[in-house]
């Protein structure tokens, strides 16, 4: 299991857009990937999981990766969080 | 019948009202014996509804731009949920429903969780999923939506209108949108304002109205229904005014701010927000000449973070590409107060303890901010500029402080730009001594509101006063003379920030004096602009 903690800066926080396009990056790999915010889990590959979290700018989220490519999985997507949110 | 709501975007509209009616897709609940088949059935028309929205996404990108047309690359995403999939198979697989009922209980289950949200964004996205919903349901049933609209321009009475609904809609039939529910975060809410058209939310209008006359005031967030003819009229005289006013924006957009004989002068906005920078823009500013940073502090339960101060400069900064941005660093104090300052209470409050000496006591607030302003440089032009400047040393210690914030972010590898430094010139003692200042700063910004009220030592709030509060005074006018001259001579510009900087009256004075600048508030950029281009000097 890996474990990537970050902090939302994007000031309009996780908006539809943004949780469709990394649900889209999510979908890509097998294993599990989910997101946590305040002990809230959501499954990190559905659009409406990642939104139902509300995650606004500031806050703090946990995205964790388990199973099949989970250094790559964990790797692209964090950077994907860094760039754009 | 005058009804109220509230106004998401300014104008006026008179025009046939008609009552929007949304395509009927009333589900029924039928017992399905083939649920294979059924779900099969769902799956080709979600298929079906995302080449639609990608269809939708193509006209939207032409006709609202990119930002508002990516809703639909949203609901593309939306209808691949396996969330939202797996409802509405299971539920056929499960109770052997129809896909239509399946579809339109999930799209129900899943805005209501939208709906009960705490985040005013999350919740308009209610109307999303009930949207796309939508969207399927209808191709299930084997009907399409047809355009609505007949030959007439209308304001257009609808319950809400989904983001899809709005886009299909031929926009040249549209003179106003006026909903009953809706954000002013809603897609029409937005589409209107991309559209330049008045738009209400909140009314609550009856199934009557349709067919009847009707006028939008977009600055009252009223709508009135059959009006009478003196009301009728007097509504037409204002839409008169405003077409010739967004006519002149029209023919003054772009233009340069040159007289007849050729002098140029920069012509920037004042901001109190984020926000205003689309209205600066739109109103074609050079650039923003006073950038109040007061709002971060107002707006706040306690001191603003170094990150969102830098998050808002950079924000303005960018969207102003490269063009100037004149900051102006903490203004607290006299009549604008903030609790958790805990400023004591003063006698004499618009001579005391405020702006500049607030920041040059309370060192740690200013260094927040110069470091979110150096930061934010990085992203684009900015300048700082600082208040109520009385002397020499104040400015060097301003320096002092600069270079220390400068040092701290070379030392972390933090990226920054050097800041045109200026400071504001509203004290008669600043102009006294702009000869000085002049040899320290790039350049001086006069603020005609305080400048005035000191020289003349009128209270300005004291509205018995008013009578002899003349900011024509000639004691200002020769000020700002001195100044401009002082300024030249060191090559310093100097520019007008203050409310005289936009009395077209006093416009041609200025050109004369050689002001290098005015900064109006953003409604009135293109009335200067067109005063200056009026004006021949020799």
């Amino acid at each position: 299991m890996k474990e990537f903690n970050y902090k939302i800066t994007d000031e309009l926080g996780v908006h539809a857009r943004p949780a469709g396009l990394f649900a889209k990056e999510a979908a890509a790999f097998p294993c599990k990937i989910t997101i946590v915010k305040d002990g809230k889990e959501a499954d990190a590959k559905r659009i409406f999981g990642i939104m139902s979290l509300g995650i606004k700018a500031g806050q703090e989220i946990t995205l964790r990766v388990e199973g099949e490519k989970e250094e790559e999985a964990i790797a692209q997507l964090s950077r994907f969080l860094q760039e754009n949110l | 019948m005058i009804l109220k709501g509230k106004s998401v975007f300014s104008g006026i509209a008179i025009g046939k009202l008609s009552i929007y009616k949304q395509a009927d897709n009333q589900v029924k609940r039928q017992k399905i014996k083939d649920t294979k088949q059924e779900v099969q059935r769902f799956l080709n028309a979600k298929e079906k509804a995302k080449i639609q929205l990608m269809e939708l996404y193509k006209k939207a990108l032409k006709e609202v731009g990119e930002v508002n047309a990516a809703i639909f690359e949203v609901h593309q995403m939306m209808l691949d949920d396996l969330d939202y999939i797996e409802s509405v198979t299971n539920m056929i697989d499960s109770q052997e429903v129809n896909a239509e009922f399946a579809v339109a209980t999930t799209g129900d289950n899943f805005s209501d969780m939208f709906e009960a949200m705490d985040d005013d964004y999350m919740k308009a996205r209610a109307a999303d999923v009930k949207d796309i919903s939508n969207r399927v349901i209808t191709i299930l049933h084997g009907s399409d939506t047809s355009d609505i609209l007949g030959d007439e321009q209308v304001i257009l009475l609808a319950d809400d209108l989904a983001p899809s609904e709005t886009v299909q809609l031929d926009k040249s039939k549209v003179l106003s949108f006026v909903t009953r529910h809706g954000s002013t975060n809603s897609h029409t809410a937005i589409l209107a304002r991309t559209m330049n058209i008045p738009a209400l939310i909140g009314v609550e209008f009856l199934a009557t109205a349709n067919g009847k006359m009707g006028i939008v005031d977009g600055y009252k967030g009223e709508l009135i229904v059959d009006p009478d003819a003196a009301v009728l009229a007097e509504y037409q005289e204002k839409k008169k005014e405003e077409e010739d006013k967004k006519r002149l924006l029209l023919e003054l957009k772009g233009k340069e701010n040159v007289t007849l004989d050729g002098r140029k002068i920069n012509l920037y906005a004042n901001i109190g927000g984020v926000a205003d920078v689309a209205n600066a823009l739109s109103n074609d500013a050079g650039g923003i000449g006073l950038f109040r940073s007061e709002f971060l502090y107002l707006e706040a339960e306690d001191y603003p973070t170094e990150e969102t101060q830098f998050t808002a400069y950079k924000t303005v900064a960018e969207n102003m590409a490269g063009k100037k941005v004149i900051i102006r660093t903490l203004d607290i104090g006299a009549d604008k107060q903030v609790d958790y300052f805990n400023l004591e209470k003063e006698e004499n409050p618009a001579m005391g303890y405020r702006a500049i000496r607030i920041c040059l006591q309370q060192k740690e607030i200013f260094k927040t901010q110069l470091r979110a302003i150096y930061r934010a440089s990085f992203y684009g032009t900015i300048s700082i500029m600082f208040p109520m400047i009385i002397s020499i040393a104040e400015v060097k210690q301003i320096k002092e402080i600069i270079k220390e914030v400068k040092e701290e972010l070379s030392k972390s590898g933090i990226p920054f730009k050097e800041c045109e430094i200026g400071v504001m010139i509203e004290t008669p003692a600043a102009v006294m001594i702009s000869d000085l200042l002049a040899k320290e700063v790039d350049f001086f910004s006069i603020g005609t509101n305080d400048l005035t009220q000191y020289t003349l030592a009128i209270d300005r709030q004291n509205p018995k006063l008013d009578n002899i509060y003349d900011s024509h005074h000639e004691a200002i006018l020769r000020m700002i003379k001195m100044v401009v001259d002082q300024g030249h001579k060191e090559n310093c510009w100097v520019g007008i920030c203050g409310e005289l900087g936009a009395d077209i009256t006093l416009t041609e004075r200025f050109l004369e004096m050689g002001v290098d600048e005015l900064s109006v508030s953003p409604s009135m950029i293109l009335r200067v602009r067109d005063c200056i281009r009026k004006i021949g000097l020799s």
